[in-house]
C-alpha cells in the first residue's frame, strides 16, 4: 500500500486523503475523470472525443500496414547497412593515406589534403550527393546506380572526416616512437606500417565509432537520390497508405537499433584490440 | 545556350542569393535558440532531480540516435496525421532547434562535469545559493569549455540547414535543385551552391575562432592546459 | 566598517557567547566514524590550531563548521544562535559569516583576482559593481597583491592564489575564518608569504580555526592547539603546555616525528 501511494500522481494526492485505501483512491480518480469530462463537454470540445473515437480503429489499421510493410522496410535496412559498410570502408582506405600524407607528405600533398578536407567538410552532404550523382558522375561519363553513387559520396565525405581522426591519433603518439623505429634501421614506410599505424589505429577506434553513428544518420539522405534504403521505402509506403507518423517512428526505431548493433560490434573490436597501458 | 560564366552570373547567382537569405533566416534562430536550449538541457542533465535527468537523457539519446531527416519527416509529414500542422519554415527551424539542442547539451554536460568540485565548495563557502553557484560560477566556466564543441555543432547546423529543402523550404539547396532541374546544368549549379555553403561554413569558422579568442581566459581551452 | 574596528568594539560588550560553537558533532560514513561527538567553542580573537595525522577528521570537522558537510548529529551555533542545516537561508547567512580557505585554493578559474574577490560581494551581498571592486581592491591591498588584480588564476603562483583566496574570504567581513591546511599544496619557498598574511590577521584580532602541519607557526600564535585522531579531539591545551620539553603528550610525540621527516 505504501508503495502504491508513493506512486500516485502529485495532482491526485490533493484529492485523496492520505489514509483512504484503494476505494478512496478509485472514487477520487473517477471523480477527477468525471470533472474533466464535464468540463470538456461544457467547453464545447466534443470534437476531441470524436477524433479519439476514430483514432482507435485507425490505430489497428496502421498497425496492420506496418506489419505488412515490415519485410519491405527491413530490406531497406540491409541496403542502409551495405551503404555504411561501403562508405566506411572507402573512407578508411582513402583516409589513412590522407592522414599520413598530411603529416609526413611534401607540401603539395599537404595542401591537397587540406583543400579536400575543407571542401568535403564545408559542403552539405545533400549538395554533394546532388553534385556528384546528377552532375559530376555524368560529366565524366561514369554511369552508376543511385546506390553506388551514395556509397561513393558518403565514402569520399567520410574519408575527409576519418583522415582527421587518424591525423589526430598519429600526432597524439609520442615523438620517440618514430625515432625508435628509425634507430632500429626501419625505413619510414616500415616504421609507419609496423609501429605508427598499429598504435594510431587503436587510438582511433572511439573517433571511428562516432564517425559510424554520424555516417549511419547521414546515409538516410541517400533516399534523395532514390537509393532504396530505409527512408526511401518508408516514404514509398507512407505516401501510398497515408500512414506517415507511425511509419516514420518505425524508421526512427530501426535507425536506433542499427546504431546500437553497430556500436556493440565496435565496442567488441575495441576490447579485442586493447593493449595494456592504452587507455582509450 | 549561355556560356558557363554567363550562366553563373545571370542565372545562378541571382537565384541562389534569394535562397541564401532564407538559409540565413533558418540558421540564425536555430543556432541561437538551439544553443540556449542546449545549455538549458545540459544544465538539467547535470543538476536536475534524478527524474528530470532521466527524461532529458532519454530525449538526448533519441534525438542523437535518429537521423535528422527522420525527425523533419515526423515534424512536417507525420504530425499532421494527429492534427498538428506546421509551415515548412517553422517545421525546419523547430527540427533544427530540437536537434542541435540535444547535441549542444552533450558538450555542455561534459563541460559541466569537468568542473572541479572545489569550485562549488568555494562558492557555497562564500554563501552562494545553489542557483547562484550554477549561474555565476559553473555556467560561465562550462560555456568556455564547451565552446569548441558547440562551435563545431553550429558548423554542422549550417550544413544540415540544407535539409530544410526536404520539407519544401525553398532555401539555397531548394533553389539550386529547381534551377538545375529547369536548365539541366546540374554540375555548374550544384558546384555553385557548394561554394555558397563553403563560404558560409568558412565565415562561421572564422567567427567562432574569433569568439573563442575573445572569450578565452588563461587556464581554459586546449592549449594552455 | 573594517573588521578590526568591529572586533574591537564588540570586545567591549560582556558577556558574549562564543563566536562559533560546535556541540557533539558526529559523522558516520560507510560504517566508519569520521567524527565522534566532537565539541568546540571558539571565543572572539582566538586562533585555534587543529593538528594530527591525515585522515584524523580535521578537514571534515572544519567543513562541518560552515555546514559544507552536514553532520549526522550535533549542532552548530554562531554567536549563540543555532543554525538549522536544512534552512537554506540560514545556511547561506552562516557561510557569509564564516570564511573558508581551502588547501587547493579553489579560486574561480574564469575570473581575474579582483573579480574573484568581488563576485560574492556583488551576487551574495548585492553590492554594486563599483563598490564591490573597490572593496576587493582594498582587500587585495591587505594581502599585498594590488598589482596582480587583473591576472587570472592560471597566471598566479600558488602563494599568490592562496592570498587571493584569503582576500576573498576577508571581503565578506567574516566573524571567523576556517583555514584547511592553507599551505600544504604550496612549494616550500611560497609558504612564508601566506603564513605572513595569516600572522597579520591573527595579530589584528581575527578569530580563526586552522588545520596545519606548520608547527613553528602554531606554537608561536595559537591560543589553543587541538590534537585530532580517529575522529576525536585527543588532547587540547596551550602550545606551552602541550609542547613543553618535559611533557609526554601525544601532540609532542607527533611534532617530533614531523620534525624528523
Amino acid at each position: 500500500m505504501l508503495r502504491s501511494e508513493k506512486r500516485t500522481h502529485r495532482l491526485l494526492r490533493l484529492y485523496i486523503p492520505p489514509d483512504s485505501g484503494w476505494r478512496g483512491t478509485l472514487s477520487a480518480l473517477s471523480g477527477f475523470l468525471a470533472c474533466i469530462t464535464v468540463f470538456c463537454c461544457e467547453k464545447g470540445m466534443p470534437e476531441f472525443f470524436t477524433t479519439l473515437n476514430s483514432l482507435i480503429p485507425q490505430f489497428f489499421d496502421k498497425l496492420l500496414v506496418i506489419w505488412e510493410a515490415l519485410p519491405y522496410i527491413l530490406g531497406g535496412a540491409l541496403v542502409t547497412a551495405a551503404t555504411i559498410v561501403g562508405a566506411l570502408g572507402l573512407g578508411l582506405i582513402l583516409g589513412i593515406p590522407m592522414a599520413v600524407g598530411q603529416i609526413y607528405g611534401p607540401v603539395p600533398v599537404r595542401l591537397f589534403v587540406r583543400l579536400y578536407v575543407w571542401f568535403f567538410r564545408g559542403t552539405p552532404l545533400l549538395v554533394l550527393l546532388f553534385l556528384f550523382y546528377f552532375g559530376l558522375f555524368q560529366f565524366i561519363g561514369l554511369d552508376v546506380s543511385a546506390f553506388v553513387a551514395s556509397c561513393l559520396v558518403l565514402g569520399l565525405t567520410s574519408a575527409a572526416y576519418q583522415s582527421q581522426i587518424f591525423r589526430a591519433s598519429i600526432s597524439a603518439l609520442p615523438m620517440g616512437q618514430m625515432k625508435a623505429a628509425r634507430a632500429l634501421g626501419m625505413s619510414d614506410a616500415q616504421a609507419l606500417r609496423n609501429v605508427i599505424l598499429p598504435q594510431a589505429l587503436r587510438l582511433s577506434i572511439p573517433g571511428w565509432s562516432n564517425e559510424f553513428s554520424i555516417l549511419l544518420k547521414d546515409s538516410a539522405l541517400a533516399y534523395a537520390l532514390g537509393t532504396p534504403e530505409i527512408m526511401a521505402r518508408v516514404n514509398f509506403v507512407a505516401t501510398r497508405t497515408y500512414t506517415h507518423l507511425p511509419l516514420y517512428i518505425v524508421a526512427a526505431i530501426l535507425y536506433f537499433i542499427i546504431t546500437l548493433i553497430g556500436l556493440y560490434f565496435l565496442r567488441a573490436l575495441e576490447r579485442r584490440a586493447r593493449i595494456p597501458g592504452y587507455n582509450m | 545556350m549561355l556560356s558557363t560564366m554567363d550562366f553563373f552570373w545571370e542565372r545562378i547567382v541571382p537565384n541562389l542569393d534569394k535562397g541564401l537569405w532564407l538559409t540565413v533566416q533558418i540558421i540564425a534562430p536555430s543556432a541561437i535558440i538551439g544553443f540556449l536550449l542546449g545549455v538549458f538541457i545540459g544544465t538539467l542533465r547535470v543538476f536536475g532531480s534524478p527524474k528530470i535527468r532521466k527524461v532529458m537523457d532519454v530525449y538526448t539519446a533519441i534525438i542523437r540516435g535518429v537521423p535528422l531527416v527522420v525527425q523533419l519527416f515526423i515534424l512536417y509529414f507525420g504530425l499532421p496525421s494527429i492534427g498538428i500542422y506546421f509551415q515548412p519554415y517553422t517545421a525546419a527551424v523547430l527540427g533544427f532547434i530540437l536537434c542541435s539542442g540535444a547535441y549542444h547539451s552533450e558538450y555542455i554536460r561534459g563541460a559541466l562535469l569537468s568542473i572541479k568540485q572545489g569550485q562549488l565548495k568555494a562558492a557555497y563557502a562564500l554563501g552562494f545559493t545553489r542557483v547562484q553557484t550554477i549561474l555565476w560560477i559553473v555556467v560561465p566556466q562550462a560555456v568556455r569549455r564547451a565552446l569548441p564543441g558547440c562551435g563545431n555543432e553550429i558548423i554542422y547546423l549550417i550544413k544540415y540547414s540544407s535539409l530544410a529543402y526536404i520539407v519544401t523550404c525553398m532555401e539555397l539547396t531548394g533553389k539550386a535543385k529547381a534551377l538545375a532541374a529547369q536548365t539541366f546544368r546540374f554540375t555548374e549549379v550544384f558546384f555553385a551552391v557548394g561554394l555558397y555553403y563553403l563560404f558560409l561554413t568558412t565565415v562561421a569558422t572564422w567567427l567562432l575562432a574569433w569568439l573563442e579568442r575573445r572569450l578565452s581566459i588563461p587556464g581554459f581551452g586546449g592549449k594552455s592546459r | 566598517m573594517r573588521p578590526e574596528y568591529r572586533y574591537a568594539l564588540m570586545n567591549t560588550q560582556t558577556p558574549h557567547p562564543p563566536v562559533l560553537s560546535m556541540r557533539n558533532i558526529s559523522i558516520t560514513l560507510g560504517g566508519r566514524k569520521i567524527l565522534n561527538s566532537v565539541s568546540l567553542d571558539v571565543e572572539r580573537g582566538e586562533l585555534k590550531v587543529l593538528i594530527g595525522p591525515s585522515g584524523g577528521g580535521k578537514s571534515t570537522f572544519l567543513q562541518c563548521m560552515n555546514l559544507l558537510v552536514t553532520p549526522d548529529a550535533g549542532s552548530v551555533s554562531i554567536e549563540g544562535a543555532s543554525v538549522n542545516p536544512h534552512d537554506k537561508k540560514a545556511l547561506c547567512r552562516l557561510r557569509q559569516d564564516v570564511g573558508m580557505i581551502f588547501q587547493d585554493f579553489n579560486l574561480f578559474d574564469h575570473l581575474t583576482a579582483v573579480k574573484n574577490v568581488a563576485i560574492a560581494l556583488r551576487r551574495v551581498k548585492g553590492m554594486s559593481r563599483e563598490a564591490a571592486e573597490e572593496r576587493a581592491m582594498h582587500e587585495l591591498g591587505r594581502v599585498g597583491l594590488t598589482d596582480k588584480a587583473d591576472l587570472y588564476p592560471a597566471h598566479l603562483s600558488g602563494g599568490q592564489k592562496q592570498r587571493v583566496a584569503i582576500a576573498r574570504a576577508l571581503a565578506m567581513d567574516p566573524k571567523v575564518i576556517l583555514l584547511d591546511e592553507p599551505t600544504s599544496a604550496l612549494d616550500p619557498e611560497l609558504v612564508g608569504e601566506v603564513l605572513a598574511v595569516i600572522r597579520d590577521l591573527a595579530k589584528s584580532g581575527m578569530t580563526m580555526i586552522m588545520a596545519t602541519h606548520q608547527m613553528d607557526f602554531a606554537t608561536a600564535l595559537a591560543s589553543e592547539i587541538l590534537f585530532m585522531e580517529q575522529g576525536n579531539i585527543i588532547e587540547r591545551g596551550t602550545p606551552g603546555s602541550l609542547l613543553a620539553p618535559d611533557s609526554a603528550t601525544r601532540t609532542r610525540d607527533f611534532c617530533t616525528r614531523l620534525a624528523d621527516m
